[in-house]
């Protein structure tokens, strides 16, 4: 009884937090729950008549059109790319967070990681301006330094082999200096007796950094890896439809589930096979997200996201 | 004598290393500044080029002469990143501080349905079907504005946590012995003593609407409300159609199609504001970057 009344005190007094609370929770109910309740529509045939809640159901015939059709390139692509980014990232990230640490010079030093990071801060459209100047056909500089040399053009945009290189090459180059900073974050932790007692070893420089530096960023690493093995069937959209300008002829090495279930999406009667898409999606990266999570906990419970 | 030595190799060879990575780095960024003032005739002639033959502003007097157009997308971006960047501060720390408040009934259900919705999304299509058929955001301001970019949870988690660890509950007390309610603390504590983490989330906010060209992809057809990145993503979109349909260069799409010194110079006008903020800001990039690495 006593409780009760106690409870309606402090409710009556966070009356004002929750109405701070409220604007936000009322935009996130709208932006982020109203669309989970729509996922229901990868198993209706949509008509834009009769809205999601009356439209028909179809069972799981939009998942069987889309794994009968387009689905194993699709996720093959989004792996494969997650995969070779996880580990170009980890390269670089630590190579380049290893040699800025050690710069002694300190502006030098500040000058480096700005370098770095900048590209980080560019919107996706222009860097596909960018690469555009280096890869068209008519007047890129590729082709003019290819030409200078004697040898053939190349139609870059509709040349899927180079796509895979060229994709990765933009997503370091724009992503190098985030992962970076984190791994500067990470050496910055390392206890400096550590560094002592090799240098009185005799250690060299190579060997403080093989038994020291990365034996110590070993626990950081791991945990970073499984909390991007959460997202690997996420891809950047920005990246693969932006940069390779929405080719059609690339498609096979640049289509991935985010530009599929965009370009389904707006394609007559292609919401079917998109939301399909979407739905698979959010679902095999929910249980990736929940698996990775209990692994990094075992692991090392102050990573875990929860 | 001999590790000094060893000392100075070793700086000269990771500065070396550096620099040469610092300039591969940014030398895309200057090709861009380049070939916005190079001339249309040698871009045409030459291509793309660190050396154009000839150097001219005539993409940025086209950008003047037709200003409404460039102008217009400008302000729709400066309009879209101030709005939005200052209501997603204002609704994020409210929601941040309520939750830093440990007696709060019902704390842990709120900070579950904000945290959830980092595990768990709807995904594009019904996204897209609500904003456009319940609230029918296509070709409206809202659309620039609202979806998605107006409140990040991970933001109001960050700021919450930086309420709880690094104010001093002490200074809470005190402006309450004064009398305050919860709105003197908001304003009065939890403001001004947040303002680093404001800071920094409040830059991110403003670089996701700043750069976002996704939410114009989705809403919007009627260049009256483009901003400036999705100008510039239907100006490629224009060269596409251009090469796909292999148009001679007097019809409609070609006309339509600001040449190459033009365009690259829109680019560089839009990122302009970014180069000119990034050296004085640069510590709260970092910082943000540090911290989001911390928790996913």
């Amino acid at each position: 009884m006593k409780n009760k009344t106690q409870m309606r005190k402090r409710i009556i007094r966070s009356l004002p937090l929750y109405a701070m609370l409220l604007p936000g929770m009322v935009y996130i109910l709208i932006n982020n729950y109203i669309p989970m309740t729509g996922i229901i529509v990868a198993f209706k045939k949509y008509s834009a008549q009769k809205g999601i809640w009356g439209s028909e159901w179809t069972g799981l015939s939009n998942f069987v059109y889309l794994f009968r059709n387009d689905a194993s390139i699709l996720i093959r692509n989004t792996l494969l790319y997650n995969i070779a980014f996880l580990f170009l990232d980890m390269f670089f990230g630590i190579v380049l967070a290893i040699l800025i640490t050690d710069v002694y010079h300190k502006k030098l030093k500040k000058l480096y990681q700005s370098a770095i990071l900048l590209p980080f801060l560019i919107s996706i459209v222009i860097v596909s301006y960018i690469v555009y100047a280096f890869l068209s056909v008519e007047n890129g500089m590729f082709n003019s330094i290819l030409g200078a040399m004697g040898r053939e053009e190349i139609q870059w945009y509709s040349s899927p082999q180079y796509w895979p290189f060229i994709l990765c090459f933009v997503h370091v180059w724009k992503g190098v200096g985030y992962g970076c900073l984190i791994y500067i974050a990470g050496i910055a932790g390392i206890d400096p007796a550590l560094y002592e007692s090799a240098k009185l070893d005799g250690a060299s420089k190579w060997k403080q950094i093989r038994y020291v530096t990365l034996p110590e960023l070993v626990p950081s690493v791991i945990t970073l890896l499984l909390l991007n093995v959460g997202h690997i069937f996420n891809s950047d959209f920005g990246l693969f439809y932006q940069v390779p300008q929405n080719s059609g002829a690339l498609y096979s090495v640049t289509n991935t589930i985010d530009t599929y279930v965009y370009r389904a999406l707006i394609s007559a009667g292609g919401i079917g096979k998109s939301s399909a898409a979407g739905v698979f999606q959010s679902v095999v990266g929910f249980v990736l997200v929940m698996l990775s999570n209990a692994i990094v906990r075992k692991f090392s419970k102050e990573n875990a996201i929860f | 004598m001999i590790k000094s030595r060893k000392f100075y190799g070793y700086q000269i060879l990771i500065n070396l290393i550096l620099a040469v990575t610092a300039i591969i780095i940014i030398v895309p960024l200057i090709l861009l500044f380049i070939s916005s003032v190079s001339s249309e005739a040698s871009l045409i002639v030459n291509g793309y080029s660190f050396f154009p033959s000839e150097l001219s502003l005539e993409g940025y007097r086209y950008i003047w002469l037709n200003r409404g157009t460039v102008f217009r997308a400008y302000g729709m971006t400066i309009l879209v990143t101030a709005v939005g960047t200052v209501c997603n501060v204002i609704l994020s720390s409210m929601m941040a501080y309520a939750l830093s408040d440990r007696k709060l009934p019902g704390r842990s259900i709120f900070n579950f349905v904000i945290f959830f919705t980092m595990l768990f999304s709807g995904g594009l299509v019904p996204s897209y079907i609500m904003w456009t058929s319940t609230f029918h955001i296509k070709n409206t301001v809202w659309a620039l504005l609202v979806p998605n970019l107006l409140l990040s949870p991970m933001n109001v988690i960050l700021i919450r946590t930086y309420m709880m660890n690094s104010i001093p509950e002490s200074l809470y007390e005190a402006a309450e012995i004064d009398g305050g309610g919860h709105l003197i603390r908001y304003l009065r504590v939890a403001l001004p003593l947040g303002k680093p983490i404001l800071v920094t989330m409040g830059l991110f906010s403003g670089l996701a609407y700043w750069n976002d060209w996704t939410n114009g992809l989705y809403y919007l057809t009627d260049p009256k409300l483009y901003s400036i990145q999705v100008l510039l993503n239907k100006m490629i979109q224009d060269i596409q159609a251009i090469q796909a349909n292999a148009v001679t260069a007097s019809s409609g799409a070609a006309m339509r199609v600001p040449q190459i010194s033009i365009r690259m110079a829109i680019a560089f006008v839009a990122l302009l504001p970014i180069l000119a903020i990034y050296p004085f800001l640069q510590k709260y990039f970092a910082e943000g970057i540090a911290l989001g690495a911390v928790k996913g």
